[in-house]
């Protein structure tokens, strides 16, 4: 097979990532971020790694691109005059970088024949818990107290960014989401485009137990849904002392725990899963999961409060 | 060859509690906005010091560490959880500092009795016990990357204790703070990544067994310990941590420098001493000891020079953390059978326990004295000790810790570095040790001198402080002295479970 477009897409790759650090303009570096992501997700493709293909794409290049432009617009140009580092220091910066490149390289390029990988091992045990996609079962088996805390720092991210609210503001609603002028197009889309999503979120994160998918990569285009909504000003963004709120963004990691600890009774300890019930309990995990992202990417784009409680 | 496998022991569930139990009353305080944020919290912080009490005893009556395995997956493929005499003694220290900063807190931090929640109580009790999940994770786990999302946790936790007054140049410290420690997270990642392609495990027995001293092995332990000493704040990578230590609350700053930055170093110890081919690379071990010294001798200089006292705390915490990369050349150079027999390693392994208990009392009596007192200029300190006598008290005696006199812990953790220092004959490390000493008692008299001075006539209290904050706070004082009539010798019980290692 020709290897030319994969050296395309390498050659595009460092093109993106060389305009995103070389851009002037921050809008120009954001924008140059994204195209870097949805880039790399085209070259995981190429690996065949459709499950972070599908990851980057929707965290990587989607909902961090989003936070970004977002910050962008509440920050204005870039001013010019500011202090730049001084000689030696970037001398020395560059000098830094370069040995370990180099040294990254060299690993890179003379790799150990065959290389040592637990995927056999990985796959050898899928069987018994029913499932399909081996990253599901290394996210939500083997390796669940990373994923389980993982959701944790989601939720103390969360925390982070209401902590920034004024303690005037403290319980009430972030800013609007809204553009400055209002757009037909956009206000359209979101009123055509959710149910499509939504189903293709749902679809992703019921698929993810057997192909590639899951809750991260569903749960972000439930987010995304949800924003588009906000953003075509249809709603707003809800007050963060909600009970309702709160309560939705704990289910997920008080899903998982409430199946870790019932791991204790039904299966042989902590996050085991019983060979006969694992699949349903790792979907009904993964459901969870999913519905609680999508709400913290949501609240996490929106901001810490910006209007007193009503 | 296979990677070593884990067997659970009996307690070995206490360990998923040690690790779950802060998650849940961090999700309760979230999830339910209780009238009092603080409640829950008081149930948990007690609960916490009684598992790893209930661990720590396991570990002492077995004479072995306790482990887990998670979900019954072994490793590689899985996640195995291990107390040690180590990690189990720097569980209980972090219980015990976590209670009694609690204790303290609980003045600065209580929900207004008119309000449902309130923001700075809300989200100064879900960090402190999402920072407590993420510490016991670092000392539990054995698998990089599960050490890797522990990390994660820390640094999400810390960097909004900083700027949890919402001051402008808090909220630039916290930034700069987030900014060194994702740099941080980016290269320990990195390495992990080049080690499980080398390896095929990221199990640290498994690991071990396997590692071989070759190019991709130093390259990716090299990047993993550099990523560590930022977040550890080692010269010359501590400029975030002065600004962001002595800008937080006094209460969030004590665990901060007790314990938060330790958590790197602790994981620096593992990699070094547990995963590293030995004899490890002794030039490293050399630049680590020199960084340190270079830690030492320069942040001590500058808090001599600074003008606020919480600041002064801050960079004496950099300079104390100086004190532990001194422990890598000493342990190698030393002819003890291993390293955490030798004089050096314990030293050190000392040095973090009892600056921990002296830098948090330091930092919570700074903060009585600043609540006291309105400011925290130490030109204007005279008429402390007539108004918070026992927190100058506090200060005093956690003094005696950073200063290496005796009776400390820090005396005991000193001389232990100085005399692995001249039996290996490293008069460098010997020298800064005890100019160390010399600055630091600069430091801590120049503060004590003013605190002890009669009042000027304008003098004012701005508020009295309760009698039990006061007492707690000279109780970890207390705790770092009691240090002091610690054997001069290594321990058996931090050997615990490390004898059968390779």
């Amino acid at each position: 097979m020709s290897l030319l477009p994969d050296f395309a897409l390498v050659l595009f790759l460092l093109m993106a990532a060389v305009w995103t650090v070389a851009a002037r303009d921050r809008r120009d570096s954001v924008i140059g971020f994204i195209v870097v992501g949805l880039l790399l997700s085209l070259a995981w493709i190429r690996l065949n790694s459709v499950d972070v293909a599908l990851t980057e794409a929707a965290v990587g290049g989607g909902a961090t691109g989003l936070l970004l432009l977002r910050a962008c617009a509440r920050l204005g140009p870039i001013e010019t005059e500011g202090a730049h580092p001084q000689l030696p220091l970037r001398i020395l910066t560059g000098v830094l970088c370069a040995v370990v490149a180099a040294a990254l390289a060299t690993i890179v390029l003379f790799p150990i024949e065959p290389a040592p990988t637990l995927a056999p091992a990985a796959a050898a045990h899928m069987s018994e818990l029913g499932l399909g996609n081996p990253v599901t079962v290394v996210l939500l088996a083997y390796r669940a107290i990373d994923t389980l805390l993982e959701k944790v720092v989601l939720v103390l991210a969360l925390i982070g960014v209401w902590a920034l609210t004024p303690d005037l503001l403290w319980g009430g609603a972030p800013g609007s989401l809204r553009a400055q002028q209002s757009s037909g197009p956009l206000t359209f889309l979101a009123q055509v485009l959710p149910p499509v999503g939504i189903v293709i979120g749902v679809y992703l994160i019921w698929n993810g137990a057997d192909r590639p998918g899951g809750t991260f990569q569903g749960g972000t285009v439930l987010a995304a849904m949800w924003l588009l909504v906000m953003m075509a000003d249809l709603r707003e963004p809800p007050e963060i002392r909600l009970h309702k709120l709160r309560q939705l963004v704990v289910f997920g990691p008080v899903v998982f725990l409430v199946a870790g600890f019932a791991g204790f009774w039904i299966a042989n300890g902590f996050l085991s899963y019983p060979p006969d019930f694992a699949k349903p309990i790792i979907v009904l995990v993964e459901a969870a999961l999913a519905l609680s992202i999508a709400v913290i990417l949501g609240m996490l784009v929106a901001g810490p409060a910006a209007r007193a409680p009503r | 060859m296979t990677p070593a496998a884990y067997t659970a022991t009996e307690g070995g569930a206490l360990l998923v509690v040690a690790i779950v139990l802060p998650v849940i009353g961090m999700l309760a305080i979230f999830a339910l906005g209780l009238r009092r944020a603080e409640r829950i919290a008081y149930l948990v912080l007690p609960g916490g010091l009684l598992v790893a009490l209930a661990i720590a005893a396991d570990v002492a009556r077995s004479g072995a560490a306790v482990t887990y395995v998670l979900g019954g997956w072994q490793p590689p493929l899985g996640i195995a959880l291990r107390a040690d005499g180590l990690s189990v003694t720097l569980m209980v220290l972090t219980a015990v500092v976590l209670c009694a900063v609690g204790l303290v807190a609980r003045g600065s931090f209580s929900t207004p009795t008119d309000k449902a929640e309130a923001r700075s109580p809300m989200v100064f009790w879900t960090l402190i016990l999402g920072l407590w999940c993420a510490l016991n994770t670092v000392f539990l786990g054995q698998d990089l990357f599960n050490l890797f999302v522990a990390l994660e946790l820390l640094t999400f936790s810390a960097v909004p204790l900083v700027c949890l007054d919402g001051r402008r140049e808090t909220l630039q410290a916290a930034l700069r703070y987030l900014l060194f420690a994702l740099i941080g997270s980016v290269l320990y990642l990195m390495g992990a990544a080049l080690l499980y392609g080398a390896y095929g495990t990221l199990d640290l027995a498994g690991l071990r067994l396997l590692a071989r001293n070759d190019l991709a092995t130093s390259v990716a332990l090299g990047l993993m310990i550099a990523g560590l000493m930022a977040k550890a704040a080692l010269f010359p990578l501590h400029l975030w941590l002065p600004p962001a230590h002595a800008g937080a609350p006094a209460a969030a700053s004590a665990v901060l420098s007790a314990l938060v930055v330790k958590a790197p170093f602790f994981i620096i110890l593992r990699l070094w001493f547990d995963v590293a081919p030995q004899p490890a690379n002794a030039m490293a071990a050399q630049m680590l000891a020199w960084l340190g010294i270079a830690s030492i001798l320069f942040c001590s200089v500058m808090a001599l020079r600074q003008a606020r006292l919480k600041l002064m705390i801050a960079y004496s915490t950099v300079a104390q953390l100086g004190y532990l990369f001194l422990m890598f050349p000493l342990a190698m150079a030393s002819d003890a059978p291993t390293a955490w027999e030798s004089v050096g390693w314990t030293g050190g392994v000392l040095q973090l326990v009892s600056h921990a208990l002296a830098k948090a009392s330091m930092f919570l009596a700074a903060g009585l004295i600043a609540e006291a007192l309105g400011h925290d200029r130490i030109e204007n300190l005279d008429g402390a000790m007539s108004v918070v006598p026992i927190s100058v008290a506090a200060f005093g005696l956690a003094g005696l810790s950073l200063m290496g006199l005796p009776p400390s812990g820090g005396f005991v953790a000193k001389l232990m570095l100085l005399t692995a220092a001249t039996e290996t004959a490293n008069w460098w490390i010997a020298a800064a040790i005890l100019m160390g000493g010399i600055l630091a008692a600069s430091y801590v008299f120049r503060v004590l001198n003013r605190a002890m001075a009669a009042p000027s006539s304008n003098f004012a209290c701005k508020a009295s402080i309760p009698l039990y904050r006061e007492l707690t706070v000279l109780g970890l004082a207390i705790c770092a002295v009691v240090l002091g009539f610690v054997p001069l010798q290594p321990f058996a019980f931090l050997g615990i479970g490390r004898v059968g290692l390779p």
